[in-house]
């Protein structure tokens, strides 16, 4: 069964939300920055940071930006604020520290 | 230029399996209860005699009947399915699903109380529970406006203005297992009536994948209900349209009510389904003994017509809200108090009372429209009621 051309077109420009919720571009899940969601921010000091990776391979999304084996960042589209990676950072090293987010996503 | 007709003799139920089978949905999902249960056997007569091309799905249950209903609209399909009491209620999650994914889904509902005490009877308690889940509901006074609702639920539901699934109300056993001649159309002229049904949204187009009921949250639900809220607002217009064009194909003209002896009248009385017939009789009556009455058919619930309502009711001094259902909210039934929030910005406005009645399938006569009738007298003398909710016909 196909939709008819001028329909699926019509949704397609209709307004920024196709009824429904009804995503119509395939694989846009990509787009969906989820660290809309977060509520304290992670803040990473590069200094202070032995590059031990804990909070890479605690971090359950993944937004723990890594290069050649050391930090780098973090990456704010993706990171829902969770705080394990604050957790798990060293005690003595404390490179990561939890603050109020006040904003949206940088 | 009205159609060609042909007089039968059929129950309620019979009436809406006749009209499903000339609309040759292409999936149907149901499941038995009573009393809708002649609806969906008459009709998976029709499948086994080869009269209908529907794929008939015999569910297990009715949460899984209008699940299977949903699926079968979000490919495409023109999908319909058919309950009664505990059964719209068992599919009361999936309700809010077909009417917020957009989809035309038509349902015929036969009223029924809903339990406990268990019950098998009449009465609004069932469709009036499932007011806010986002469907267009139409009430039928008798097997010819099961039929006609039926057939013009399905244009109504599929306009591209509107795209919200429509339940069609008829009263359980009054009409959906009494006999009446009513005039059916021929398959041909219904078919044309709905035309070939494109869906706006399919599944399974592969050359343009979509994807249907994503997660929406904060950022995005708030915006999708203001669009099913405007759909329900632009369903006035279509079901006007529908109503007119139906009318001229069959001379039985559909708006959102009818009225009875009503220009002339001080006090009107409102009532839904098969107790307008009843009430009819009752105003010519009541008229008779010198109580200038009306009657006021409600046909549309959602979306309520308040408007169109105040603008035949004003200057009326009293109105009769009958209520087959207790909303159990302590401020009088659903219509009533849909009646009097539609007047509430006028500076002068009828007074309101209610009456709720027939709860369980409890008979509603002359009798009781005597008492309806007297009270409206005092009224008119005294100039405000004694009480405003009454329940009608209990034993108090």
């Amino acid at each position: 069964m196909r939709m008819p051309a001028k329909v699926y077109n019509e949704l397609a420009a209709s307004s920024e939300l196709p009824p429904a919720g009804v995503i119509l571009d395939p694989g846009n899940a990509e787009q969906y920055q989820t660290g809309d969601w977060r509520s304290e921010r992670p803040v990473w000091n590069a200094e202070a940071c032995i590059h031990c990776l804990r909070c890479w391979v605690y971090c359950p999304e993944g937004a723990v930006r890594v290069e050649n084996g050391r930090v780098t960042g973090i990456d704010y589209d993706h990171c829902k604020g969770c705080g394990i990676c604050a957790h798990e950072c060293p005690p003595k090293t404390q490179a990561i520290v939890m603050t109020r987010e006040t904003g949206r996503s940088a | 230029m009205a159609v060609k007709m042909t007089r039968m003799t059929l129950t309620g139920n019979q009436a809406v399996a006749l009209a499903m089978k000339q609309i040759n949905p292409d999936v149907v999902a149901a499941y038995p209860i009573t009393p809708q249960t002649e609806v969906v056997q008459t009709f998976s007569e029709y499948v086994a005699n080869g009269e209908v091309v529907t794929e008939f799905v015999t569910a297990e249950s009715e949460h899984s009947a209008m699940s299977a209903a949903i699926g079968a609209a979000a490919a495409g399909a023109r999908a319909m399915t058919a309950t009664s009491s505990q059964g719209l209620a068992l599919m009361w999650e999936m309700l809010y699903i077909a009417s917020s994914y957009r989809l035309p889904i038509v349902m015929p509902v036969v009223n029924r109380a809903l339990s406990g005490p268990i019950n098998i009877h009449c009465d609004h308690s069932d469709a009036m529970g499932a007011r806010d889940a986002g469907w267009i509901q139409l009430y039928s006074e008798n097997p010819q406006e099961a039929y006609d609702n039926l057939i013009q639920a399905v244009r109504i539901a599929e306009d591209r203005r509107v795209l919200l699934p429509v339940m069609v109300c008829q009263d359980g056993f009054i009409t959906s297992h009494g006999l009446e001649n009513l005039e059916v159309l021929d398959d041909a002229v219904v078919r044309e009536f709905l035309g070939e049904y494109r869906a706006a949204i399919t599944l399974l187009d592969k050359d343009r994948p979509i994807t249907m009921g994503p997660l929406a949250l904060q950022d995005y639900y708030f915006e999708f209900k203001v669009q099913q809220a405007e759909a329900m607002r632009r369903a006035p217009e279509v079901i006007e349209e529908v109503g007119q064009a139906f009318g001229q194909l069959s001379s039985r003209q559909y708006g959102f009510f009818e009225t009875y002896q009503l220009e002339d009248a001080e006090a009107a009385i409102v009532a839904l389904g098969s107790t307008a017939g009843t009430a009819r009789v009752a105003v010519d009556r009541l008229r008779r003994d010198g109580l200038k009455v009306g009657l006021l058919k409600l046909r549309v619930f959602r979306p309520f017509p308040a408007t169109r309502l105040v603008e035949v009711l004003t200057g009326k001094a009293v109105v009769a809200v009958l209520d087959r259902a207790e909303s159990l909210s302590g401020m009088g039934g659903p219509v009533f108090t849909e009646f009097r929030s539609a007047f509430y910005d006028l500076s002068s406005r009828p007074l309101f009372v209610n009456y709720i009645y027939g709860l369980g399938g409890r008979d509603i006569g002359l009798d009781e429209f005597h008492r309806v009738g007297s009270d409206l007298r005092k009224i008119l003398a005294e100039g405000k009621p004694r009480q405003i909710i009454s329940y009608l016909g209990a034993r108090l």
